[in-house]
């Protein structure tokens, strides 16, 4: 254990070596919240010379011409929000089981930490995968192998969130509703998902920010593609690709039009993150 | 009358009794997919990757030479880019971290701490490849103009640290790839830090100061000290997104198969290997790659275990 009492020069050494270290954090921490509004200034003052309409309603252009992000747009709208409805239920009763049925059991501790390794898995583990079990014998590329790897991404971040929100919920509340006859069922559907409903909510905000900007996992399913398609049993273009072929082009129209993309992902991607936040503190504060 | 009330109550009641057995048996099959996928993944990753391991065999995992071409497949190059980055970024990222949970949990004025927990929590929203664009394209001349020549014409007369920062001046390669991981690990690994911190007794630290220590000593005598093992866990786990992450490796590596003690020059990582020849690779190739894909899932599995295991005993304590 160290001794504190020391001689003056030593107090004075060590008052010295404190506020060295104290301002040391404070600088530090400084440029580390600085860190992210300098990344999104700058994908913000780069994209933004190319917000305009073509943006939104052109597709994406060969080299050298002008063009839109259309396509990406809309089939990562269609692979996220399909990945999304079929994550979410799964996500959610995984929950309700580990929060509801497992709390003590081996077998829900098994699955608690499946699901971590889950939720930590590259994503490009994931993408192989979902290559060999869907692209391998369809033969091609697809959408939906892009909707099923985004999915298994977005799964493990609701299941926890949503074990995290059920064990909020107080067992008083269980307790009452059981004691005035409901099943268990109707505990947990009546009472206890709707209390928790907010960080539910939260949850899926949360996945949905995740998936809406993986681009390894799409290489190898969704691939990418020039044209305007709703086909999700074909390639089908994305905007995280798309951003990621026209980045690592040379060709200045496409560089401009990749930093549109970063900036459109970026900006929804924070403003969900902002929205999922208002959402939780709405549940924690009791409305 | 009554008693027909009674019978259709018990009606009621028998058909909620089934629906409610029916109910538990759903939710428990669904939380069963969730090992079902994971079983998946090791049986494809596995059966996939047989191919290159039966024919290749040891050299698989011990030669440096990776020519999909002439069919020689060394995952050497792709382990050592993987590790160096990783390592790296670590070492740059640690002490940040650890002085920003320390600002977080013992100097900031409490009314701003929900907002700056926001802006840190910010940072690991950001998809990588916003960070990858980024690097390449903000970080990398930054890098290549100001840092670089700087650190060459600094260390050109010294023993190691000359070939250490020798490469061409582009700002690409191992250093600043790490440095772009160091930059999106730095969330996670704070977020750990500075909840460890909060649960350290209360108690404890009042004695810090009750003995006389300030607030740095207590912090280097007693916080860290009592929560070592869980920032250790803390620290894993940031080495276990550092390990799987692709596109901003991908932007910053330079994605060459060589293995080389330059940390500018030009390198590949397990995910980046994957990531680039994914779409021409047939056969050995494509098994090769999955080999590398199962590797990579079973380090961050190891990772993520120990953190787990490390962060678990902690907080049970």
């Amino acid at each position: 254990m160290a001794t504190y009492t020391m001689t003056p020069f030593f107090n004075f050494k060590r008052k010295f070596v404190n506020k060295a270290v104290l301002t040391l954090a404070t600088v530090i921490s400084i440029l580390g919240m600085a860190l992210p509004f300098w990344i999104l200034f700058t994908v913000i003052q780069r994209g933004f010379g190319s917000f305009n309409w073509a943006l939104i309603t052109q597709i994406t252009p060969p080299p050298m011409a002008e063009g839109g992000l259309l396509n990406a747009i809309v089939g990562s709208f269609l692979m996220v929000g399909l990945a999304m409805v079929i994550a979410a239920p799964i996500g959610i009763f995984t929950g309700v089981y580990l929060a509801e049925y497992g709390r003590e059991s081996k077998l829900a501790s098994l699955i608690r930490f499946v699901n971590d390794v889950l939720l930590s898995a590259p994503s490009i583990v994931i993408g192989l995968f979902v290559y060999i079990i869907m692209v391998v014998p369809m033969h091609h590329f697809s959408g939906y192998a892009g909707v099923v790897a985004l999915a298994i991404i977005a799964v493990p971040v609701m299941v926890r969130t949503t074990e995290n929100m059920l064990l909020l919920v107080p067992d008083v509340m269980r307790e009452g509703s059981l004691a005035l006859g409901s099943s268990k069922r109707q505990a947990i559907l009546r009472i206890c998902l709707p209390a928790a409903k907010n960080g539910i909510i939260t949850g899926i905000l949360l996945a949905l920010a995740r998936i809406s900007g993986e681009t390894a996992p799409l290489l190898f399913t969704a691939l990418n593609s020039p044209y305007y398609s709703t086909d999700l049993s074909q390639p089908i273009a994305n905007l995280p690709n798309t951003i990621f072929q026209f980045a690592m082009s040379a060709d200045d129209g496409w560089i401009s039009l990749a930093w549109a993309g970063a900036a459109l992902i970026s900006l929804y991607v924070v403003i969900i993150n902002l929205v999922a936040r208002l959402v939780f503190a709405r549940n924690t504060t009791g409305k | 009358m009554i008693t027909s009330e009674i019978t259709s109550a018990a009606r009621l009641i028998k058909v909620e009794n089934g629906r409610n057995a029916r109910f538990r048996v759903i939710v428990l099959g669904i939380a069963l997919l969730v090992l079902i996928v994971l079983g998946a993944i090791i049986f494809t990753l596995v059966d996939g990757s047989m191919p290159v391991f039966k024919q290749l065999g040891l050299s698989f995992f011990t030669s440096k030479e990776w020519d999909p071409v002439a069919g020689h497949f060394g995952i050497l190059p792709a382990v050592y880019g993987t590790l160096v980055t990783s390592f790296i970024a670590l070492i740059i990222a640690v002490p940040i971290s650890f002085f920003i949970a320390f600002f977080l949990t013992e100097l900031c004025p409490y009314r701003f701490r929900a907002t700056l927990n926001a802006i840190i929590e910010l940072l690991a929203g950001i998809p990588s490849i916003i960070y990858g664009m980024w690097g390449l394209f903000v970080l990398a001349p930054i890098l290549a103009d100001h840092i670089q020549p700087l650190l060459t014409k600094w260390f050109q007369h010294v023993w190691l640290l000359k070939d250490i920062f020798a490469g061409p001046p582009i700002g690409i390669g191992f250093l600043p790839a790490a440095l772009i991981l160091a930059i999106m690990i730095i969330p996670f690994i704070t977020a750990v830090m500075r909840e460890v911190f909060d649960v350290v007794p209360k108690t404890l630290k009042e004695g810090g100061y009750g003995l006389g220590a300030n607030r740095w000593e207590v912090t280097r005598d007693i916080v860290l000290p009592h929560t070592k093992v869980a920032l250790t866990g803390g620290v894993m786990l940031g080495l276990g997104r550092a390990l799987g992450e692709t596109m901003a490796v991908t932007f910053m590596i330079g994605n060459v198969n060589t293995i080389s003690i330059g940390l500018f020059d030009s390198g590949n990582s397990i995910a980046s290997v994957i990531a680039n020849e994914f779409a021409e690779a047939h056969d050995l190739h494509m098994s090769a790659l999955l080999a590398l894909g199962l590797i990579l899932f079973f380090i961050a599995f190891l990772v993520l275990a120990v953190a787990r295991a490390l962060i678990h005993k902690v907080k049970k304590s």
